[in-house]
């Protein structure tokens, strides 16, 4: 027997991860149809004022990915917590680290998915136009969602543990995501409505700068929420 | 040079809250040999068990597993030990056989092991329905398949004959006999005592987290 390192044990526990997702589909769905209800809540919630919709749209689809997160980091826990199954990767034994960089990374996966499934349904509701490249657009969508994944995946660690983890998941989360949604929601922003003051790199960096600040924390705490 | 006993416990305690679950227990266990551990619900065993595994920490005291300080190096520690707990470690929406793949593969074993450990089971490597249509005792054989995909050179059994039907039981024993014959060390928490009398050396009987003469 010998143990794979820490990139073998984490592509072994992403395809893994991205395995249980694909065949609990039901899970996917449901996290579709919740973030597709909430953009059409918003565009109600604002009535048929499409200037006022197209200027905000950034905001509305970094919030709906939020939202939708909360679901799909708790349900990624709930598949550990079954039949003690984070414990059991703990006893063969995994690097924690690996369990971590795994779970967050197919989170991510996920989450950019579903980010790049709700942009042609803006163009739709809220009647935006990518002014900027594609690319761009990208970079953005997968930052932010890597933002959103590693604290999300940390404290979605330590709220498993908790009665009311259901709760203190987002109170935990939100506050901390802050930074990281203000920079996505610029950033898309400028996408949608041009970016005559070349303002865009910088928001990309603020992303660039909290992706590295909280996946190099969540490698360093993570072994230490899932130990004992 | 002379090896270190399997396990060796010395003034082992672990408290939840206020309540003790082991209390100073000292222990030292050969290399090879079976320990059967006796005591009512709630004496002990299962944290004992626990302990051993490095699942949880003692509160005060130390363990040594092949001659492996727990405290110091608890992934040495888990790379030589097997344990066979209430909870399966499985996950409902893959196959039998997905389950142990992925396994194989963090146990760095030859995947193509899996579908034969899943046989020594009796369960079918062709069955590609997810666990959460399994029956409890295709679980617990699941489980057992875990057990010797690890191939661990301590195992732990924790109520192991549960949920598994007469056919089921007397495989067990089978298997657990092959252990032995292979030279794994065993502990072996049951309530089912003659049996476990007949698989092992040893034993130890719990009451209230202490060791009690049985």
């Amino acid at each position: 027997m010998r143990l794979p390192g820490l990139v073998g044990s984490t592509w072994v526990l992403f395809r893994k991860d991205l395995l249980v997702e694909w065949r609990s589909r039901s899970r996917v769905n449901a996290l579709v149809f919740f973030s597709l209800a909430t953009l059409l809540l918003f565009s109600f919630a604002l009535g048929p004022d499409t200037a006022l919709l197209r200027r905000n749209a950034g905001g509305y689809l970094w919030l709906a990915l939020l939202l939708a997160s909360v679901l799909a980091l708790g349900e990624s826990f709930r598949v550990e917590r079954e039949n003690a199954a984070l414990e059991g990767l703990r006893l063969i034994p995994v690097d924690a680290r690996a369990i971590f960089l795994s779970k967050g990374l197919a989170n991510a996966v996920l989450l950019t998915a579903l980010g790049v499934l709700l942009v042609p349904v803006l163009v739709a509701l809220f009647d935006v136009r990518v002014v900027l490249s594609w690319g761009r657009l990208l970079t953005l969508v997968g930052l932010g969602c890597l933002a959103i994944a590693a604290p999300g995946t940390l404290y979605g660690a330590i709220a498993s543990h908790a009665r009311a983890r259901d709760v203190l998941l987002p109170l935990l989360l939100f506050p901390i995501l802050i930074p990281a949604l203000v920079a996505a929601a610029k950033g898309t922003t400028l996408v949608f409505e041009g970016d005559p003051m070349d303002q865009l790199p910088s928001w990309i960096s603020l992303l660039g700068s909290f992706d590295l600040l909280y996946w190099g924390l969540g490698v360093v705490l993570f072994p230490r929420v899932v130990e004992e | 040079m002379e090896l270190a006993p399997a396990l060796q416990l010395r003034e082992v305690s672990k408290r939840y809250g206020a309540r003790w679950a082991l209390v100073r227990l000292s222990l030292t266990l050969e290399r090879g040999a079976a320990l059967l551990l006796t005591g009512h619900n709630g004496s002990g065993k299962t944290t004992l068990l626990r302990v051993l595994s490095t699942a949880v920490r003692p509160s005060s005291g130390r363990v040594e597993v092949l001659g492996i300080d727990a405290a110091r190096d608890p992934q040495g520690v888990r790379a030589e030990v097997g344990l066979l707990s209430h909870a399966n470690f499985v996950y409902e929406d893959l196959s039998g056989l997905e389950n142990l793949e992925v396994l194989a593969r963090l146990l760095g074993v030859r995947v193509s092991a899996a579908p034969g450990a899943l046989e020594r089971v009796s369960l079918s490597p062709k069955d590609d329905r997810p666990i959460r249509t399994y029956s409890a005792g295709m679980r617990r054989r699941l489980a057992l398949a875990r057990l010797f995909l690890k191939q661990p050179a301590v195992a732990l059994l924790d109520e192991p004959f549960v949920e598994l039907d007469p056919d089921g039981v007397s495989e067990l024993e089978t298997r657990i006999r092959e252990l032995r014959a292979a030279g794994t060390t065993l502990v072996l928490a049951t309530h089912h005592i003659e049996q476990g009398l007949q698989l092992c050396t040893d034993r130890l009987h719990l009451e209230q987290g202490r060791s009690i003469a049985a």
